[in-house]
């Protein structure tokens, strides 16, 4: 036996090495086989999709373009008080001066313009002018040159904006996107009633998506409880009702309802057959939130169906059958036995419906026509047309947020490792 | 008509048909939408509704030039190009990886699993309108907006947690003494994955595979972001075609698009029997 043991005593293998490094050793090394498979799949999520999620974080927070488009004119305004109420000294006129020239030249005024303009209005057409007209200023003074130029310069305001909005980074778009603002002199203010809206969306997204979700458990609880209910035979019969739905393009589906419910469409068209509604007093059943909460609920019932399916399918049959012959009433015995039992289903389907719905952006915008969208729809809008994208990443951020949120609540309750599909 | 014993009561008895009525009627609001649109595909004037000859079932109330516009229309046979193209490369990406790393994943001693997972999982958790958005921020910034490889990467990052969930499930009930057993008859480990593996895991494979393709085939949002005009899939025209004119032609691919997704259906139905006689599974 001198081949197993060392010289302290301690198990060696054949070529000499202790025993514990070389289990150690081999450990080490299927550890790094099993990360190293792992590998390309984590780096190619980590560059196409989590790198462009971090973009977005960053640019929610991001605003160089003031300082890189005027950067004479930003270091000069940290020696100016904005709380105070003179106007900046002739060194920051001139600075904007020079600030100006380049920009008009490289064409950026416009945007320095566009970004200030979402903080306050009037900034767009102040650079556009301002750019247009820097390159009549032949010589100094150029305090009263440039407020001759365009009376905007000559305003407290304008530079209480700019002093305020300089920095590299701002959280100027977050306050925006809970309806708040920078105000002039420092401090967050509410916006404007008439210019609130980004809370009301949020809540009117969850209220729908909380609507949508009841609406799926009233439905889809009884279905799912049939299914468990029948023979095998013929609840996988029943289950192609459910997954055909599943796997059908979600802009089939959509469609669908569009002809269905719309003016014309085959449901007012029915009711006016049987006379239940008069042709000219059709009932608004699209371009409303009722709309969006019909169709949603279609679309996205057989999420909630089968994970109560998944659950109702291990409850024993037997339990509810103790119960009655124990005396309990049918009523009871499957409020008091079998309800409790499906409550991690119901849990898990209503937090799955819940997370899926409020990002919805397709059927919202479809059906949903101006009082049943949600705030991705606003999130689209910002990118494809007011190209507010500071905004609609600091919205997109929130949204990110309550989705983590309740996905950590859905991991605590179902676990990542249990989500089944098909 | 259900037998019932004898000891029943009527209001049990009215219980018993009245829920399977209420159950009737929901899966009747389940599957009508679908069968709806197939007979308005056919319809011979323009509307997304039954016209008087149609109810009649009058055969000039019905028409297949929707369908033939579908296949005649340069727009729509680029969408379909454009869908096959995209959805066809972003599968065959993300089911190399994500088979690979559900191979990884299901090794008992693989460190940080559970970070990992929820990585690799994070597309499928994250909403679509907030991945279009950061995709949409991040491949402008290199130049990847508005060009297929765009779409077909962001596709296969949006299928791959499909692929790795699957497949990680065909894994559980994996024996990992075939390994050692094709080991010990002096096979080479390309050989064992070859041989032993992949036969094995094929089914759970395919199926990752058919999610990521209907996943990709299906998805819109990052299409109308990542994409352009000349990335428009068919969901991509369906989504337009709704938004400026209706045309029937929409509901004809819906209807084409129903029976694709039946076929689907089938497919991975098959799959998971197939896959669970193969490994000795009881089936339910």
């Amino acid at each position: 036996m001198t081949d197993v043991t060392g010289t302290n005593g301690e198990l060696v293998t054949a070529d000499g090495r202790p025993l514990r490094a070389s289990l150690a050793r081999a450990l080490r090394r299927q550890k790094l086989q099993a990360l190293l498979l792992v590998a390309p799949l984590f780096l190619f999520i980590l560059v196409s999709f989590v790198l462009p999620i971090a973009d977005m974080l960053f640019r929610s927070v991001e605003n160089s373009i003031v300082a890189k488009v005027l950067p004479e004119t930003t270091t000069a305004l940290r020696s100016w008080d904005p709380q105070g109420d003179a106007l900046p000294g002739e060194e920051v006129y001139a600075a904007l001066y020079r600030d100006m020239l380049i920009a008009a030249k490289n064409r950026t005024a416009t945007r320095v313009g566009q970004r200030l303009n979402y903080e306050s209005s009037g900034f767009s057409s102040l650079f556009r002018s301002s750019a247009r007209k820097v390159k009549r200023i032949k010589a100094g003074p150029y305090k009263p040159a440039m407020i001759k130029a365009h009376k905007k310069w000559g305003k407290l305001e304008t530079w209480q904006v700019i002093a305020n909005y300089n920095a590299r980074y701002t959280p100027g778009y977050f306050y925006a996107a809970v309806d708040a603002r920078i105000d002039t002199d420092g401090g967050v203010t509410m916006q404007d009633e008439d210019k609130r809206i980004y809370v009301n969306l949020f809540l009117r997204t969850l209220g729908l998506s909380l609507t949508i979700t009841l609406a799926t458990l009233v439905l889809g609880f009884p279905a799912a409880y049939l299914l468990a209910l029948l023979p095998t035979a013929k609840s996988n019969l029943l289950l192609i009702l459910v997954l055909l739905p599943f796997w059908t393009s979600l802009l089939v589906r959509t469609t669908a309802w569009i002809a269905l419910l719309q003016q014309q469409g085959v449901i007012n068209e029915f009711l006016v057959f049987l006379s239940i509604v008069g042709t000219d007093d059709r009932p608004r059943l699209i371009h409303n939130q009722v709309g969006t909460v019909i169709a949603m609920t279609h679309i996205l019932l057989p999420f909630m169906v089968l994970p109560l399916y998944s659950v109702m399918k291990t409850i024993p049959k037997s339990y509810v059958r103790a119960a009655i012959s124990l005396g309990a009433h049918p009523w009871r015995a499957f409020w008091a036995v079998y309800f409790p039992s499906t409550v991690p289903g119901i849990g898990a389907g209503a937090i799955l419906v819940f997370i899926l719905a409020i990002g919805y952006y397709i059927t919202p915008d479809l059906v949903g026509g101006t009082s049943g969208t949600f705030i991705s729809n606003r999130i689209a809008l910002h990118i494809s047309s007011s190209l507010n994208w500071g905004l609609a990443a600091a919205l997109g951020v929130i949204l990110l947020g309550i989705v983590l949120a309740l996905y950590l609540l859905y991991d605590k309750i179902v676990g990542i490792d249990n989500m089944k599909l098909g | 008509m259900a037998a019932f014993p004898p000891y029943t009561s009527i209001p049990e008895r009215i219980w018993h048909y009245a829920f399977r009525v209420i159950c009737g009627c929901i899966f009747f609001f389940l599957i009508f939408p679908l069968v709806v649109v197939v007979p308005l595909s056919f319809n011979a004037v323009p509307f997304f509704t039954f016209t008087q000859e149609m109810l009649t079932f009058d055969p000039a109330g019905y028409s297949l030039k929707w369908y033939e516009d579908f296949f005649t229309n340069v727009n729509w046979q680029g969408a379909v190009q454009n869908s096959v193209i995209i959805a066809v490369f972003a599968t065959l990406l993300s089911t190399t990886l994500g088979t690979v790393a559900a191979l990884g994943l299901s090794r008992p001693n693989l460190p940080f699993k559970t970070l990992l997972m929820s990585v690799l999982i994070s597309p499928m958790i994250v909403p679509l309108i907030i991945s279009a958005a950061g995709m949409f921020f991040f491949y402008s910034r290199i130049g990847l907006q508005g060009t297929h490889v765009g779409v077909i990467l962001a596709h296969a990052a949006l299928g791959t947690p499909f692929v790795v969930i699957t497949v990680t499930a065909t894994l559980v009930g994996f024996d990992n003494s075939l390994i050692r057993a094709a080991t010990g008859l002096g096979a080479s480990p390309t050989t064992t994955f070859f041989k032993v593996i992949v036969p094995l895991i094929l089914p759970g494979v395919i199926s990752g595979a058919l999610f990521a393709f209907i996943t990709s085939f299906d998805e819109v949002v990052v299409v109308l972001f990542v994409g352009s005009f000349k990335q428009r899939t068919i969901p991509w025209q369906m989504f337009s075609g709704i938004r400026e004119h209706i045309s029937p032609t929409i509901l004809a691919v819906a209807t084409i698009l129903v029976l694709v997704s039946i076929a689907l259906l089938v497919t991975v139905e098959l799959l998971r029997r197939r896959g669970e006689r193969l490994r000795g599974v009881q089936s339910t």
